[in-house]
C-alpha cells in the first residue's frame, strides 16, 4: 500500500514540477505575433489589389502561413512566386491559371466624362491616380499596376482597363517558335 | 576514456539506431526529401536525444531506485522526453521560426521517435553506465542518427532525378535503398563488443 502511495506521490511531483518547468519555458520563450508571416508579408507586393481573393496582402500573407497557395499573386508574378517558395522551402508553382491567363493591362480614365469626384483616387492602392476634388483625374500609366480596384467605384464608369499598347519602351522580341530540334529535350517539348 | 570512445563508436556505427537496430525508421523516410531538412532534424533529435538520456538518467539513479518504484520507469521517461521535446519545440520556434516550420510535424513527433525511449532504456538496463557514459551514448545516438539521415537524404536527392523504373518510384525505392544501406552498415558488426 505505500509502494503505491509513494509511486503516486512521486509520478505526481514529478509532473507538477515539469509543468512548471514548461509554464517557464512558455513565458520565458513567448513568439510575439507570427515572425513567418512578418517575412511573407515583406516579399508580398503591398498593392493589396485583392486578386488572391483576401482583402489585401497581409491576410493573404496569413492564409500562406496558414497553408494556401503561393502562387495566386499577379501584380508580384514569377520572382514573388520564386522568392516565397525560397524562403518557405517549397516547389514554386505557375502563377494561378485564372489569373495567369490574363495579358497586363492599365486603367485608362476618359478624361472629358470624368467628374471629379476623388472616389478612384482612395480606391487605388499604388496612388498612381492623379487629381484633385472637381479637377479631372488621370492614370500615370507607369505605376498602375493593373488591379481593377478604381473600375468599380466610378460613379460614372468612365474607367476602363486597356491592354498596353506596344510602343519603343515596353516592345520586345518575339519568342521564336521551336519546330527544329537542338537537343532530346526540345523533342519531349513539341511531344 | 577509451571505454566512452568505444560506446560512442558502438552507438554511432556498430550498432546503429536506425540501420542495426531498427529505431526511429519514421523520422528517416519521412525527413529525408531534402538535405536542408534532413539537417535541421538530425539537430533537433540528437539535442533532444543527448538532453533525454541526462534527464532520464538522473531520474533513474536519483528518484526511480532510491524510492525503489523502477517499474515506473517506461511512464516517467516517457514524461520526461515530452517535456524536453516540448520545450526544444518552444526553444526552436522563438530562435528560428522558418526551422519550425520547415520541420512542422515532425519536430514534436520526437516524443513518439522510439529512438529517444530507446535510449533512455537501454541506458536503464545497463547498470555499469555511468553519467557521463549515459550522456555519451545518448549523444552518439543522435550522431548516428543524423548520420544516416543525411546519408539518406543526400541518396534520395539524387534518386528524385533519377530514372526510376515505375513499380519502384517514390516510397519502394526509398526503402530498398534504406535496405541496401543496413547491409552496408552491417560491415560494422564485431567492430566494438560491448
Amino acid at each position: 500500500m505505500t509502494l503505491v502511495l509513494i509511486a503516486v506521490a512521486a509520478l505526481t511531483i514529478l509532473s507538477i514540477i515539469f509543468g512548471a518547468l514548461l509554464g517557464f519555458a512558455a513565458v520565458r520563450f513567448r513568439v510575439e505575433g507570427n515572425p513567418i508571416v512578418e517575412q511573407i508579408n515583406a516579399i508580398l507586393p503591398q498593392t493589396q489589389c485583392g486578386q488572391c481573393g483576401y482583402p489585401g496582402c497581409r491576410p493573404y500573407a496569413e492564409a500562406i502561413a496558414a497553408g494556401d497557395k503561393i502562387n495566386k499573386c499577379p501584380p508580384g508574378g514569377e520572382a514573388t512566386i520564386q522568392a516565397l517558395a525560397d524562403l518557405l522551402d517549397i516547389e514554386p508553382e505557375p502563377l494561378d491559371a485564372v489569373e495567369g491567363e490574363k495579358i497586363p493591362v492599365v486603367a485608362y480614365i476618359r478624361e472629358e466624362e470624368c467628374i471629379g469626384c476623388t472616389k478612384c483616387i482612395q480606391a487605388c492602392p499604388v496612388d498612381a491616380i492623379l487629381g484633385s476634388s472637381r479637377q479631372m483625374h488621370t492614370v500615370i500609366s507607369s505605376e498602375c499596376t493593373g488591379c481593377d480596384l478604381c473600375v468599380e467605384p466610378c460613379p460614372v464608369d468612365c474607367i476602363e482597363m486597356r491592354p498596353i499598347e506596344t510602343d519603343l519602351r515596353s516592345w520586345k522580341w518575339q519568342q521564336p517558335t521551336r519546330q527544329y530540334q537542338i537537343i532530346a529535350s526540345d523533342k519531349e517539348a513539341l511531344e | 576514456m577509451s571505454e566512452l570512445f568505444l560506446i560512442a563508436v558502438s552507438a554511432i556505427l556498430v550498432n546503429n539506431f536506425v540501420l542495426v537496430q531498427f529505431l526511429g525508421l519514421c523520422p528517416f523516410m519521412g525527413v529525408s526529401k531534402k538535405v536542408e531538412t534532413a539537417i535541421g532534424l538530425s539537430l533537433a533529435t540528437t539535442f533532444v536525444l543527448t538532453l533525454a538520456a541526462i534527464c532520464s538518467y538522473l531520474l533513474q539513479q536519483y528518484v526511480l531506485k532510491p524510492l525503489d518504484i523502477e517499474f515506473l520507469r517506461t511512464i516517467s521517461f516517457i514524461v520526461v522526453i515530452a517535456v524536453v521535446v516540448q520545450f526544444t519545440e518552444m526553444v526552436v520556434n522563438k530562435t528560428s521560426p522558418l526551422l519550425y516550420r520547415v520541420l512542422g510535424i515532425f519536430l514534436p513527433l520526437i516524443t513518439t521517435n522510439c529512438i529517444v525511449l530507446g535510449v533512455a532504456i537501454l541506458n536503464a538496463n545497463r547498470t555499469e553506465y555511468g553519467f557521463v557514459a549515459s550522456s555519451i551514448n545518448g549523444f552518439a545516438a543522435g550522431i548516428g542518427f543524423s548520420l544516416v539521415l543525411v546519408l539518406f537524404a543526400a541518396m534520395r536527392e539524387r534518386i528524385a532525378i533519377a530514372d526510376v523504373p515505375k513499380p519502384f518510384q517514390g516510397a519502394a525505392i526509398g526503402l530498398i535503398t534504406a535496405g541496401l544501406m543496413s547491409l552496408a552498415f552491417m560491415g560494422f558488426a564485431g567492430l566494438v563488443k560491448l
